[in-house]
């Protein structure tokens, strides 16, 4: 929902700047990956704070559950099992959820002024009052978020709790997290924090432990510490490289303003044409006599 | 106004007109959709979110009836020697100083060339249309079929309302054309100018 304290970057289907006077600190939620326990706190609270109650599913032989992102469950832990050396196995436990691009593929997508905003901070939001349901942000969105709700065909997401970064607090994902695993604050101070982190795990014989911070959609919000960076796929196959599809930049891209020109363009040259060719006429006398 | 020629029947106006005010409802709705300057639109059929929900239906409504009167229209789409003859003559036609022109039937290559159009970009919206209806069909098809689907549908859209724009100028300009849509005939000298094969043609047999 629309914050007085949340400034806001990029909103959807706007053409003109949104209001941006102050420059508040970007954040970021980092999850450590090898802290995660696999308790499912986070997702409680989140169902708690957010006021979300999802059905009761069925098991399938894994600790998945729910099986996945609904409108109701706004975060799920996904667990993998890994040979990652042959004879050592790995369980890989990831909290899927929004990664908050900085360039969402989700807003650019979206053909609803405002329903999709991205603060200055970073969060990026779906203000559900002003979508028109028409799924183009899971088309744009590089990591299969967004989902359709049955009941009003609206379309949620995790907000990183924008209503509470709003007023200072830590999103209740973060506020419960028992190990240490989930932390947030500024995205520089993540980033550091990861560091210590990254350089600790590699001590202990994680050659490739690194950050998942991806270039391709100009960094996110949300970032993993991996054991195996060089592997993001081992975690229920985070993207490696993920960017917004080139059909969608296509589509959203170059192809809006250009295409509508060219319609306009059309509509003009026919009024030219006609002031100044004139109409094509048949004199009635003339056919006659030829 | 001496002499009519029937061009089109009863079923084949009705036919016509309910293609082209399916037309004005999807390019309304999805220009709404396509480009935020265009967005102002989604209110004449209700907001947004009506324009999302209607959109499709319309477009079923739309595919039916303008493939209805596509089998109508298929043989005499046929392009024929004299209508590349025509078309070399397009400039002079346009800046309206053509004389001696080749016999043409029914339709000119414009026409025709609008008729092939509207028949693959409308095939194409069709298809892509299923791929991208949510909530009913998309959750079925895998997302790069989705994000090719969205991407073919804006370009058919585009190629789709440039060739009305096209057509429906052609009408405007075209002095007499328009009463062949609201009333079923033209004038004989109308015919015998613009489509002296055709008007040839249906003398044969009086």
């Amino acid at each position: 929902m629309a914050l007085q304290s949340l400034d806001i970057k990029a909103r959807s289907a706007t053409t003109t700047q949104p209001p941006v006077v102050r420059d508040p600190v970007h954040v970021a939620k980092l999850i450590d990956i090898s802290k995660c326990i696999g308790c499912k706190a986070c997702q409680v609270a989140c169902m708690e704070w957010n006021d979300l109650r999802d059905e009761v599913g069925t098991t399938t032989g894994t600790y998945d559950n729910p099986r996945d992102l609904t409108d109701q469950s706004w975060t799920v832990m996904r667990f993998s099992e890994v040979e990652v050396q042959p004879g050592r196995l790995e369980w890989l436990i990831r909290k899927d959820g929004c990664m908050h691009c900085e360039d969402p593929g989700c807003l650019k997508a979206c053909p609803a002024p405002g329903a999709i905003v991205q603060s200055v901070n970073g969060i990026v939001d779906f203000h559900e009052e002003h979508c028109i349901g028409c799924g183009y942000c899971i088309t744009g969105c590089p990591f299969n978020i967004p989902r359709i709700s049955k009941k009003d065909g609206k379309v949620y997401k995790c907000t990183l709790c924008s209503d509470r970064v709003a007023v200072g607090l830590e999103p209740a994902c973060i506020k419960t997290c028992p190990t240490g695993a989930l932390v947030f604050g500024s995205k520089r101070d993540m980033i550091a924090h990861a560091e210590g982190r990254i350089a600790d795990l590699k001590e202990r014989g994680y050659a490739n432990a690194g950050l998942y911070n991806p270039e391709g959609v100009g960094g996110t919000h949300v970032m993993y510490v991996l054991q195996h960076a060089d592997q993001p796929e081992l975690y229920a196959g985070l993207p490696k490289d993920p960017h917004i599809s080139p059909m969608v930049s296509l589509w959203k891209g170059i192809t809006k303003p250009l295409a509508s020109f060219g319609l306009g363009l059309a509509v003009l040259a026919g009024f030219f044409h006609y002031m100044t060719a004139g109409p094509n006429e048949v004199e009635e006398d003339k056919e006659h006599t030829s | 106004m001496s002499e009519l020629v029937k061009r089109y029947t009863a079923r084949e106006r009705a036919n016509h007109w309910f293609v082209a005010l399916c037309f004005i409802l999807l390019a309304i709705s999805g220009l709404a959709l396509f480009h935020p300057a265009f967005f102002f639109l989604s209110s004449l059929l209700g907001g947004g979110t009506w324009s999302r929900i209607l959109h499709p239906f319309i477009g079923v409504l739309l595919a039916i009836s303008f493939f209805g009167l596509a089998a109508r229209l298929w043989t005499q789409n046929r392009i024929s020697d004299a209508d590349r003859e025509w078309k070399k003559r397009l400039g002079d036609i346009l800046c309206n100083k053509a004389g001696n022109l080749p016999e043409i039937g029914k339709y000119n290559i414009g026409q025709k060339y609008l008729f092939w159009t509207l028949v693959v970009c409308i095939a194409v919206l069709l298809l892509s249309g299923i791929v991208i209806w949510q909530p009913w069909f998309t959750p079925y098809f895998p997302i790069v079929l989705v994000r090719l689907a969205v991407l073919a549908h804006a370009v058919a859209a585009f190629l789709a309302i440039l060739a009305i724009i096209i057509h429906i100028y052609s009408a405007i300009w075209v002095k007499g054309s328009i009463r062949a849509m609201t009333r079923g005939t033209v004038s004989a000298a109308w015919a015998r100018h613009h489509h002296p094969a055709w008007y040839k043609e249906i003398n044969k047999g009086s």
